[in-house]
């Protein structure tokens, strides 16, 4: 039937559709210039509001971290900020301890020693899924935060570690009262880290890691190496949430325990899942949404602004159960259907 | 060797009760073998040993000559052990071209590759076609799993055990739950499957087993009740009191 005659005439055509399909998903869309041009703008449009946009720009960066073990290998996690305050406090140590206070090296060594802390707990806590990792995340931000407290000679507890200078950066140019330098550092490594991520995504690893949240039993059973796969993205994840909580310390020139907390964790992931998972951008959105109204709503009441946020959360759940961005999915694909007909 | 997968005095309880006791197996090369028995006898437990999701008590399993009773499931199927599931465990949300390459990607290492494209491997793509060409499912193959009649996600299931090029493959009642007008699809792909891969499966519908075995196995209350060729089989008294009698159990019912 229409199977046979598929095998001999069109068998390349297939393999161009097949090829184009796979293919076609990764490649450079015009629309994926929009965040970045409007990160552009907002230096020129919003200049006093710098400090605040390098702010947004760190969140964006968190949460793409989480996106990359929570939207794509389906890790749940609430102590994603574990590793953000690792990186964090790893800079801020440097800077404050052993006056090593050059911001770029001060990057690596953030995502080296989050990444590490991943790596660590991730080969433990990734054998289990759902509720008891979810348990285990938690405690683990947890126990670290309180090793922080334990040792506040050290980490300055929660008074932190205030007053910070760092080296300017490339050796060249200067922190400024407005935060532009340190704006556009951020934007710069949020573009490399971006790359990154993107890059990881499509890969197979990626695709592996897509099989595993689908349908683990199923990895297992096609001879994946699934807790090694897990592990690997975990410890990425934490190495570039570590960097996030580095340049987070850099552009506040303080930190203080508090990035460990609880809230930290739970507000990326709320941020996530605001712009919508899995889908890269997600973590633009969502974190721009949330910090832009957050500041919004603080403004015009500085008592009640959480129920705000709250009344924004219960809406968004409602109406938009896959994320911002998961609407324009929905109304692009609404309008391609209606042309085809 | 011309053993393919040999079990032996395997035994397995959950608690107190016993659902596999001393069960003894061999698949030659190219074996075509039915297990049948009646519902909770535990033949798919018995998959899930052979395959490494649970482990025996006792006894142990022998794929290719090497003992494989303590490797993992993975490494099982990397070592050429290969098993469809009684329900559909597929990749619904992505594409059939993707569920039959995650299979090839893994099996060839290229899913340790954190860097380079999907889709720019032309080898994973032709070989996923190839598969899917033999499997009449070229003409799916954009289509998201989850869209497929339920009959072509069967064959999805079959696709991406034969992606991993299994030398011993386990089917475990693949035509189930399938309508008898797709029926014919399963069972022309199990009949057309390589002569060289060593093939165990469980099914229900005695016209299957019948036309596709050579030799069975029948499994009762954990154990192996008798095992012979389809016709020593079908002759036998005992077996059909306690299996071929029970009309109940023909058809696509879980067990």
């Amino acid at each position: 039937m229409a199977a046979s005659e598929t095998i001999g005439t069109s068998r390349t055509e297939a393999r161009e559709r097949a090829a184009e399909y796979l293919v076609g998903r990764h490649r450079f869309r015009l629309a994926e210039a929009l965040p970045w041009l409007a990160a552009i703008g907002v230096y020129f449009i919003f200049p006093e509001r710098m400090t605040f946009g390098s702010q947004v720009l760190v969140m964006v960066m968190f949460a793409l971290s989480l996106d990359l073990i929570l939207g794509y290998a389906g890790i749940v996690t609430l102590g994603h900020a574990a590793f953000f305050g690792m990186g964090a406090y790893t800079v801020g140590l440097a800077a404050a301890r052993l006056g090593w206070s050059e911001p770029i090296s001060g990057l690596f060594a953030a995502a080296i020693v989050a990444g590490l802390v991943g790596f660590i707990t991730g080969w433990f806590l990734l054998r289990y899924r759902g509720l008891t990792l979810l348990m285990l995340t938690l405690a683990t931000a947890i126990m670290l935060q309180e090793t922080g407290n334990l040792r506040s000679d050290i980490s300055g507890g929660y008074d932190g570690l205030p007053g910070l200078t760092f080296k300017p950066l490339l050796g060249v140019f200067e922190y400024d009262l407005y935060g532009h330098t340190y704006y556009l550092y951020v934007l710069a490594v949020l573009v490399v880290v971006f790359y990154i991520v993107r890059r990881i995504v499509y890969s197979p690893f990626g695709q592996a890691l897509t099989g595993i949240r689908e349908n683990v039993r199923r990895m297992h059973a096609i001879g994946s190496p699934v807790h090694g796969r897990l592990v690997t993205v975990y410890t990425i994840a934490a190495a570039i949430a570590g960097v996030a909580g580095a340049l987070f310390t850099q552009t506040n020139a303080y930190v203080t325990l508090t990035v460990f907390d609880f809230d930290n964790s739970a507000k990326v992931m709320v941020m996530l899942i605001l712009g919508g998972t899995g889908r890269l951008y997600g973590a633009f959105v969502g974190a721009t949404v949330y910090m832009v109204l957050e500041d919004y709503f603080s403004k015009l009441s500085p008592t009640f602004w959480q129920f705000g946020i709250g009344l924004m959360l219960v809406l968004a759940v409602l109406f938009t159960p896959r994320g911002v961005l998961g609407v324009f999915e929905s109304i692009g694909k609404y309008f391609s259907e209606r042309k085809k007909l | 060797m011309s053993v393919a997968l040999k079990v032996e005095g395997l035994n397995m309880a959950f608690g107190a009760l016993p659902v596999t006791r001393d069960v003894t197996l061999t698949l030659e090369r190219g074996a075509r073998h039915a297990l049948i028995g009646p519902n909770g006898a535990g033949k798919t437990t018995l998959v899930n040993l052979i395959t490494g999701v649970l482990k025996p008590h006792s006894g142990s399993v022998i794929l290719n000559g090497e003992d494989i009773t303590a490797v993992s499931q993975a490494e099982r199927a990397r070592r050429g052990l290969a098993r469809t599931f009684q329900i559909n465990q597929l990749f619904r949300g992505l594409s059939v071209l993707e569920n039959i390459g995650m299979s090839i990607s893994e099996r060839d290492g290229y899913a340790n590759n954190l860097w380079r494209a999907v889709g720019t491997k032309r080898v994973i793509l032709d070989e996923a076609l190839d598969h899917l060409d033999s499997l009449r499912l070229v003409e799916d193959a954009l289509k998201p799993v989850r869209e497929l009649p339920y009959g072509r996600q069967r064959l999805v299931e079959i696709a991406i055990a034969l992606a991993q090029k299994p030398r011993v493959l386990l089917l475990d009642e693949p035509a189930a739950g399938v309508p008898s007008s797709e029926s014919h699809l399963i069972l022309d792909a199990v009949a057309a499957l390589d002569p060289d891969i060593a093939v165990l499966i469980i099914e229900h519908d005695m016209d299957v087993v019948f036309r596709f075995a050579r030799e069975i196995t029948v499994l009762v209350q954990g154990a192996v009740f008798t095992h012979g060729t389809p016709d020593e089989i079908m002759n036998n008294e005992q077996v059909k009191a306690v299996y071929l009698g029970q009309e109940g159990h023909r058809g696509g019912r879980h067990g």
